[in-house]
C-alpha cells in the first residue's frame, strides 16, 4: 500500500493545474494580465506632469499599479471565481476526495505568485520602454521589493479565500467584490496622489493593505528623497510589514476556519 | 461484513426534521439502492455517510470510520472511497485526460487513467476540453473521477438522470462491472428500472425513515403478490387478479382451444410498488 501524496505536493500539483486552466481562459489572461498595463498607458499619457523634483505623475502611478495588482490578481480574481467553482460543483467534489484544503490554498497562492510576476513584468517593462521609469540601482530596494511581493501575494491569496464566502453566488460575486477594490485604489493613491487627498480618506485607507503595499512599492521605485512627501514624512517600512502580516493571519484564519465547499 | 452501519441516524434542520432515525446496514460487495421521493431525508443520509454534513445523534461507520471526523484520518478514509455527486460542471478548460490524470495523483493507489477512461467509454473523447462533452459524456467523466482512486465503496447519487435510453444501458453495465470488480455500491436514483437492473437490495425512505429494506423483487410483498391476467375476449381486454395464474391461463387455454389471444400475466412493477408504499402523500419538495 502506497503513502497518500502529500499536502504540499498535491498543492504544487494543483498549482500547475490551476496555471494550465488560467492559460486556457483567454478573456481573463487578457484582462488579468494587460488591463493594468492599459491604465499605465492611459494615466501616463494624460498626466504628464511632475509631482515632486525628478519625480513623475507616470513613476508615481506605476508604484500604485503594482501595488493594486497584487489586490486585483489575488483578492480580487480569488473572491470572484471561488464562488464560481463553488457553484459549479467542482469544490464539493474535491472536498469528497483525499485531497487536503491546504494543497486547494497552495495551488491557488502558486496561480497567484506566477500570474503576479508576470504582470509585475509586463508593467516594468511598459514602463521603462514608454514613460521613463528608471529601475532601482541599490540592491537594498530590491530586497524591499522581494519581499513586499512575496508579503504582498500572500497577504492578497489568503485574503481573496477568505473574502470568496462573503457573495452568495458566484454571479453575484463580481459585483460585491468590484467596488470594494475599486474604492480602495482610489482611497489608496493609487490613482491620485496620496498626500493630495482628504484625511478622513487618508485614515480610511490606512486600515486596509493597499495603502501600504503602495508606499511600499514608492519606497522602491522613488528617490528617497520622496520620503519626506510622505503623510508620515517617512516610508514606514516596518509598519507597513505589521500591518500585512496582521492581515495576512486574518486570512489565513478564515480561509482554514470558514472555507465553504458547497453552496448551502 | 458491514462496510456500512448507520444506528438511529437524526438530523434537523431548525424545525424540520430530515432524518428521524435511520438504521442501515450494507455489505461488502453489494449494490444498496436508496429510494424515496424527494424531501424524505435520502440525500441528508447519504450525504451524511459522505462527510459532507454531521449527524444531531445516532452511530454511523463508513468503512469502520466515523465520516464526521476531520483531519489526516479523514484523508486516508477518503482514500478508500469515491463520490459521484449529483451535478458538477467544472468551467471545462482541462481535457478529460489531464482531468482524470490530475485526480488520479490525489489517491496512494490509483487505478490505471487509460483503462479508466476506456471502461467509462470515454476513449475517442480523451483530448477533448471538457467543455464540449455532451451531458452524457460529463457524466461519464464523473463516474470516471468517482473510480479512479479504486474505491472499496462508490456513492453514486442520481447518475442516469439526462441520460437516453440507450447510454443508461451501456451506462448499468458499467455499473455492474464495478460491482464484479468488488466495488461496493450505494446507488440513490429516482428510476425505479434502474434500481430493480443494478441493485441487490433496496431500501425505501420516506418522511426521514426507512420503511422497508428488501430485495428488488421482493419489496412490499411483491413476490407473493397477487398476478394480474389479462386477455382479449372477442372485442373486449378482460382482466382477473389472481393468486394461482397459471391455473387461470389453463383454464383460459381450454376455454380458447389452444392460444389465449393478447395473454398478459404481469405482477405489480417496483414502481407500482413503491407508489402504494410512500402512499403519494410526498407530493410537496423541501
Amino acid at each position: 500500500m502506497n503513502q497518500i501524496p502529500s499536502a504540499l505536493s498535491l498543492g504544487i500539483r494543483r498549482g500547475g493545474l490551476e496555471i494550465r486552466q488560467f492559460a486556457r481562459q483567454r478573456e481573463s489572461v487578457v484582462f488579468t494580465l494587460l488591463f493594468p498595463v492599459i491604465l499605465l498607458a492611459i494615466f501616463g499619457s494624460v498626466f504628464k506632469n511632475t509631482i515632486a523634483p525628478g519625480v513623475t505623475f507616470s513613476q508615481y502611478f506605476l508604484a500604485g499599479m503594482i501595488a493594486s495588482g497584487l489586490v486585483n490578481t489575488g483578492f480580487q480574481a480569488l473572491a470572484i471565481t471561488i464562488p464560481l467553482e463553488r457553484d459549479f460543483g467542482a469544490l464539493k467534489r474535491l472536498r469528497g476526495t483525499p485531497m487536503p484544503a491546504s494543497s486547494y490554498f497552495i495551488g491557488k497562492a502558486i496561480l497567484i505568485f506566477v500570474s503576479m510576476v508576470i504582470q509585475i513584468l509586463l508593467l516594468l517593462g511598459f514602463g521603462i520602454l514608454f514613460f521613463g521609469v528608471d529601475l532601482p540601482t541599490d540592491i537594498s530596494k530590491w530586497i524591499t521589493f522581494t519581499w513586499l511581493v512575496l508579503l504582498g501575494s500572500a497577504c492578497s491569496t489568503a485574503l481573496g479565500i477568505a473574502f470568496s464566502i462573503v457573495p452568495k453566488s458566484g454571479r453575484g460575486a463580481s459585483a460585491v467584490v468590484s467596488p470594494i477594490v475599486i474604492i480602495l485604489q482610489f482611497f489608496s493613491g493609487v490613482f491620485f496622489v496620496f498626500t493630495q487627498l482628504p484625511s478622513w480618506m487618508q485614515q480610511v485607507a490606512a486600515i486596509f493593505p493597499l495603502k501600504w503595499l503602495t508606499q511600499g512599492m514608492r519606497s522602491v521605485f522613488l528617490p528617497d528623497s520622496f520620503a519626506s512627501q510622505e503623510v508620515a514624512k517617512s516610508w514606514e517600512t516596518g509598519r507597513t510589514v505589521a500591518i500585512l502580516v496582521v492581515w495576512l493571519v486574518i486570512g489565513v484564519f478564515f480561509s482554514v476556519r470558514k472555507f465553504k465547499w458547497d453552496r448551502d | 461484513m458491514s462496510l456500512i452501519e448507520v444506528k438511529g441516524l437524526k438530523k434537523s434542520y431548525g424545525d424540520v426534521h430530515a432524518v428521524r432515525g435511520v438504521d442501515l446496514e450494507i455489505a461488502q460487495g453489494e449494490i444498496f439502492s436508496l429510494l424515496g421521493p424527494n424531501g424524505a431525508g435520502k440525500t441528508t443520509t447519504v450525504e451524511i455517510l459522505e462527510g459532507f454534513r454531521t449527524r444531531d445523534s445516532g452511530t454511523v461507520s463508513v468503512l469502520g470510520f466515523d465520516p464526521q471526523t476531520r483531519g489526516h484520518q479523514s484523508r486516508e478514509w477518503r482514500n478508500r472511497i469515491g463520490i459521484v455527486l449529483q451535478s458538477s460542471a467544472d468551467a471545462g478548460d482541462l481535457t478529460v485526460v489531464e482531468t482524470i490524470d490530475h485526480f488520479s495523483g490525489y489517491y496512494s493507489n490509483p487505478r490505471n487513467v487509460d483503462e479508466v477512461i476506456h471502461s467509462v467509454g470515454l476513449v475517442e473523447k480523451e483530448d477533448a476540453l471538457i467543455r464540449n462533452l455532451s451531458g452524457g459524456q460529463r457524466r461519464r467523466l464523473d463516474v470516471a473521477l468517482g473510480i479512479i482512486g479504486n474505491p472499496e465503496l462508490l456513492f453514486l447519487d442520481e447518475p442516469t438522470t439526462g441520460f437516453d435510453p440507450e447510454a443508461r444501458r451501456s451506462f448499468w453495465a458499467l455499473i455492474q462491472s464495478l460491482r464484479s470488480g468488488g466495488t461496493t455500491i450505494l446507488l440513490t436514483t429516482h428510476y425505479l428500472d434502474e434500481a430493480e437492473a443494478l441493485a441487490d437490495r433496496v431500501a425505501v425512505i420516506n418522511h426521514g425513515v426507512i420503511i422497508e429494506v428488501s430485495t428488488p423483487g421482493e419489496l412490499g410483498g411483491r413476490a407473493t403478490s397477487q398476478a394480474t391476467v389479462a386477455w382479449r375476449d372477442g372485442s373486449e381486454i378482460k382482466s382477473e387478479r389472481s393468486d394461482n395464474p397459471t391455473e387461470l391461463v389453463a383454464k383460459l387455454s381450454s376455454q380458447f382451444g389452444g392460444e389465449v389471444p393478447e395473454l398478459i400475466v404481469s405482477r405489480p412493477s417496483l414502481e407500482d410498488i413503491y407508489l402504494e408504499m410512500i402512499g403519494g402523500t410526498n407530493e410537496s419538495d423541501s
